[in-house]
């Protein structure tokens, strides 16, 4: 009885008992969310318009604050060195449609998925080559992200907002609605998301396929670098930040690779429900770091009963 | 969309010509042994035959969307406008003017009908204005359509879906249009009201056609000209009118013999007189 009561109520009493705490926890899960989200989307619209799962995304986080912290060292001016970095990255786009997706084109999607991990092995070995492989520290003050904070006494307890967790929300927030706009209302949206209902279709009213993949991948090099800014400016710069790719991976899988909806609510699902299970669950009972698995867990048990994710594309049949 | 300069009507020189393909997939499959066809300016050309015959082949290979199959044209020439095909992209082609819609109307099932039309513009430069009035143009042709636009075209009919595919190539300004097959799995007066759209289309823009069509009845009653391909060749071609009334072409393709129709019990005894190519 004792168990079941610690699993079962004594959770939410606590919640209850201290509603600041349980709102500290809620922001905290928001602010990864977001970024989950974020990372997410990337993969979706690449899987979308070429059925490629793009490994090298998490690499692409890093190399691209390695870029912008490279830059910055370089005596590049901070407030420059995010469209330089831009720039980079609408390279490497480009080089990527060129060289390894454009020859590659038709093969089955394990050869491409291959193709991913290669672009990664290339960007870690370029980026240390480049940069070095030390860890740096993120330009977050040159940016002119603020770094104070703001404290509130919800129900007379404590509740602390980091500045900069602050922006990262409302940049993530805001990016996420000008992707979802331009998804929707664009020319060049629009052709994205006909590529990804009907590869032949799209062909034949020549939407062109260079162009399109040029702009998914430049479209996951601007989200590799909103991330890496983010996550870089909590955890540092380094070429252990790609994990945070890795941590998409559950927030596809229960959202299904196709969906743009599932990306965003997986992602925020996946954000707030690790950091309660954590602090109500993991480290009174499990000696917490449930973190690192929880999200995988989770995934996996929704899978289990919606084998297509939780918002995984529906299949439009007609009879 | 602007009507066609005058001279749309002069059928001496051909918009479309393809001269002795042959189409091979993988780099084994040989499935055009030779066909050559042209399609005049402001003309319906019918392309005929029954399944694997290789009229969807020939379509592709003159869209150019062979390779995204593994398909090539190994030897031969298709001309477009005065310009080989091959040395140019799906979406040059579209943008000069030669699009095909293709078989089993491939619309893009998760986007509304309006958003499956406007992709059509994708290749357009002439601004949002001129797009906007093409699609009322296609709305008028397509009533249906414009009662529909915001449903996603997965969940439409097949007659819907086709008018929406048909639709969507209307919006790249096409001076041609191949079209693949348009009466597959439709209603008989469904596929006569295409058809009728296709004649208005043709009257009203100028815009030629090249229709691949099994329903063979139907498809030399719009046409002017047509061809009849066998296992990758051009067995017979002609004027419309004349095919109708070849004899070969009513036993094998409209179901009449020269003793008139057979009943159903002599249909199972029923074997061909001779093939084209023996």
């Amino acid at each position: 009885m004792d168990f079941l009561h610690s699993i079962l109520i004594k959770p939410f009493a606590d919640m209850v008992a201290a509603p600041d705490f349980l709102m500290q926890v809620l922001w905290e899960g928001l602010v990864s969310g977001v970024l989950y989200a974020l990372i997410a989307l990337g993969f979706v619209l690449i899987y979308k318009s070429s059925r490629i799962f793009n490994f090298a995304q998490g690499i692409m986080v890093v190399f691209a604050a390695l870029t912008l912290v490279g830059l910055h060292e370089k005596g590049v001016h901070a407030l420059l060195a995010v469209p330089l970095t831009l720039l980079v990255m609408l390279m490497l786009a480009v080089a990527i449609e060129r060289v390894v997706l454009r020859p590659l084109v038709n093969q089955p999607d394990i050869i491409l998925f291959m193709a991913t991990i290669g672009i990664t092995l290339f960007l870690i070995g370029f980026g240390e080559l480049i940069f070095g492989g030390e860890n740096k520290v993120m330009i977050t003050e040159q940016l002119l992200i603020p770094t104070g904070s703001y404290t509130f006494e919800p129900f007379g307890g404590f509740l602390l907002i980091e500045q900069k967790d602050l922006t990262a929300v409302i940049g993530a927030i805001a990016l996420v609605l000008i992707l979802l706009l331009f998804l929707n209302r664009s020319k060049m949206g629009r052709a994205i998301r006909a590529l990804g209902d009907d590869h032949q279709a799209a062909l034949s009213v020549g939407i062109s396929l260079s162009t399109i993949w040029v702009l998914v991948w430049f479209i996951a090099g601007v989200i590799a670098l909103a991330t890496g800014i983010v996550w870089g400016a909590r955890a540092g710069v380094s070429f252990a930040l790609d994990v945070i790719a890795y941590k998409a991976l559950p927030v596809l899988m229960l959202g299904g690779l196709e969906s743009v909806t599932g990306a965003i609510v997986g992602g925020l699902a996946i954000g707030i429900l690790e950091k309660l299970f954590e602090l109500y669950w993991g480290q009174p009972l499990l000696g917490g770091n449930t973190e690192t698995w929880f999200a995988f867990v989770f995934a996996l048990v929704i899978l289990l009963f919606r084998p297509q994710g939780l918002f995984g594309e529906k299949i439009i049949e007609r009879i | 969309m602007s009507k066609l300069p005058a001279h749309a009507s002069d059928t001496s020189a051909p918009i479309l010509s393809v001269n002795n393909i042959e189409v091979i997939y993988d780099h084994v499959i040989l499935v055009l042994k030779g066909v050559s066809l042209d399609v005049p300016k402001g003309g319906i050309v019918a392309l005929l035959g029954a399944n694997g015959a290789g009229k969807t082949t020939t379509l592709k290979a003159i869209s150019n969307l062979l390779h995204a199959e593994r398909g090539e044209v190994t030897k031969g020439a298709i001309i477009f406008k005065g310009d080989e095909v091959q040395a140019q992209s799906p979406n040059e082609l579209v943008r000069r003017g030669c699009i095909q819609v293709m078989e089993g109307r491939h619309c893009f099932g998760h986007l509304s009908v309006e958003d499956n039309l406007l992709t059509g513009s994708y290749t357009r430069r002439d601004g949002k204005a001129a797009i906007r009035d093409d699609l009322d143009m296609v709305y008028q042709y397509f009533p249906r359509l414009k009662e529909r636009r915001t449903s996603q075209a997965g969940y439409t009919s097949g007659g819907e879906q086709q008018m929406t595919a048909i639709g969507r190539a209307l919006m790249s300004k096409p001076e041609m249009i191949l079209l693949d097959e348009p009466s597959m799995g439709l209603a008989p007066q469904l596929v006569e009201e295409i058809f009728e759209i296709v004649r208005q289309l043709n009257e009203d823009q100028g815009v030629s056609f090249l229709l691949a069509e099994q329903n063979t009845n139907i498809a030399l009653r719009y046409a002017k000209y047509g061809y009849i391909l066998e296992s990758g060749r051009v067995v017979l071609d002609g004027d419309a009118a004349d095919l109708r009334e070849n004899e070969d072409v009513k036993e094998f393709y409209l179901g009449v013999s020269g003793e008139g129709r057979k009943s159903f019990r002599d249909v199972k005894h029923y074997k061909r007189r001779k093939r084209w190519l023996a």
